[in-house]
């Protein structure tokens, strides 16, 4: 059985400076749970994009990582909250080539298909959480008798 | 020497303080050089941290004749800041945690209330000692917080230099055949690095008069839809100058992310590794790249 060691925490997200952390941390947890490098690079550009709406439409907030079982699937659950504006919106948000921004409108909408599960939490005024969750899809290598 | 001030305030601590720092200037260097900070700092002579000891009872001295121990920010640090910047630093090189270099600092404050205490008649005022002491003790938490502060700023300031150096030093263009520069790209390509990716790109086709400009991403772990942005604008940018780009380097799970991401780069040539990227350029210029015939079908 992996260890969760290294895999809970919760990270600020606060400059450019942090995103780098949040997808360092999140490249290194998902690899201590035994993600293959295709699910990992995923999870990684979802968290990239969600980060990035944190900290550009959110005004900045944080990241909590957990890891979470399902029977003997190992699992990593990200949340990025934020005390922003909100998303008033939350459809058009998700759907492609809307952007408030100058982006290019994917951030949402590819963050979703990059990940397994994910759930939008906003009220307007009160800020946005972002929950996702990936699975390890394959039990995971007993990396040691490799 | 503002003398009509001392008038009021003669006796206070502080001034008390101010007064038996300079008299006791010496012997308080002499202690500080055997405390764990000076001797790890100055290891060549011991002179040499008795001297910066002497520095940084004066401008203690200074800071106490203002009448405000507790002032980090007070004009007779200025002298020693930078000493005492490099004084942290070098215990951090040397591995301390901030807490571990505030304990050091921390230790220079005892030898000095010995001093401080021994130096009063036995029938002193208790009281007017306690004040003393206090107004010394606040004075060597300032000392503690300078350094701190100080130590940081430098490191702060080092970031800084680095994250310039990064983006200097990172985007290198390499000139591949004629007509043909690639950039390794390395590391994350935020906004500022995709600014500096892009001008020396574009100085470079201008230079070398390149026709095919290759961005290689083989050194880019994440590429989100930001990173795509930035590389599209290259891309465009490079197109209105009249050369085309071509993007390598696309590993496998980069690609399936791309894919998932809905990111359209149907507009932008791109190739899995640089060799790809320089084949499909060299065969655009017409200058195809040909095995050597086997020496028997050599013609004779």
């Amino acid at each position: 059985m992996r260890t969760a060691e290294g895999v809970e925490a919760c990270l600020p997200i606060r400059s450019d400076m942090d995103l780098m952390w949040v997808r360092q941390h999140v490249r290194q947890a998902a690899a201590r749970l035994g993600f293959g490098l295709v699910d990992r690079t995923k999870l990684v550009t979802a968290a990239s994009e969600l980060a990035r709406n944190t900290l550009v439409h959110g005004g900045g907030g944080q990241m909590e990582s957990a890891r979470v079982t399902r029977g003997h699937l190992q699992g990593l659950r990200l949340a990025f909250s934020d005390r922003g504006p909100g998303i008033p919106d939350v459809d058009r948000t998700l759907s492609d080539g809307y952007t408030t921004g100058d982006g290019l409108g994917l951030g949402l909408g590819g963050a979703r298909r990059l990940v397994h599960e994910f759930a939008i939490d906003s009220r307007p005024g009160a800020g946005t959480t972002v929950t996702v969750v990936s699975w390890a899809l394959r039990p995971p290598h007993p990396r040691e008798e490799m | 020497m503002p003398e009509h001030e001392a008038e009021g305030q003669h006796g206070s601590p502080t001034w008390e303080v101010r007064d038996f720092l300079r008299r006791r200037r010496e012997q308080i260097a002499q202690r500080w050089a055997d405390e764990s900070l000076f001797r790890a700092v100055f290891t060549v002579s011991r002179d040499e941290a008795v001297e910066a000891g002497r520095a940084v009872v004066e401008a203690l001295a200074e800071v106490a004749g203002t009448g405000r121990p507790e002032n980090p920010a007070a004009a007779g640090f200025t002298t020693v800041r930078e000493q005492l910047g490099r004084m942290g630093a070098a215990r951090a090189r040397a591995g301390l945690t901030p807490a571990q270099i505030s304990v050091e600092v921390d230790a220079l404050r005892p030898p000095a209330v010995d001093l401080l205490v021994a130096d009063f008649p036995d029938d002193a005022p208790a009281g007017f000692v306690r004040e003393c002491t206090n107004a010394l003790t606040a004075l060597m938490g300032t000392l503690r917080l300078v350094v701190m502060e100080t130590a940081l700023n430098e490191g702060e300031a080092m970031l800084d230099r680095q994250r310039l150096q990064m983006l200097e030093v990172a985007t290198p263009v390499i000139r591949l055949w004629d007509g043909i520069v690639a950039v390794p790209l390395i590391g994350t390509l935020d906004s500022a690095r995709s600014q500096v990716v892009m001008e020396t790109l574009l100085e470079a086709v201008v230079t070398e008069q390149a026709r095919f400009a290759i961005l290689d991403i083989t050194g880019v772990p994440t590429v989100d839809s930001l990173v795509a942005q930035h590389l599209m604008k290259t891309v465009q940018a490079a197109r209105l100058m009249g050369a085309e780009c071509i993007v390598s380097g696309i590993r496998p799970a980069i690609a399936q992310t791309i894919v998932h991401l809905g990111l359209d780069l149907g507009t932008v040539v791109t190739r899995a590794g640089l060799a790809d990227a320089l084949g499909y350029a060299l065969g655009r210029l017409g200058a195809g790249i040909v095995n050597a015939a086997p020496r028997g079908a050599e013609p004779r």
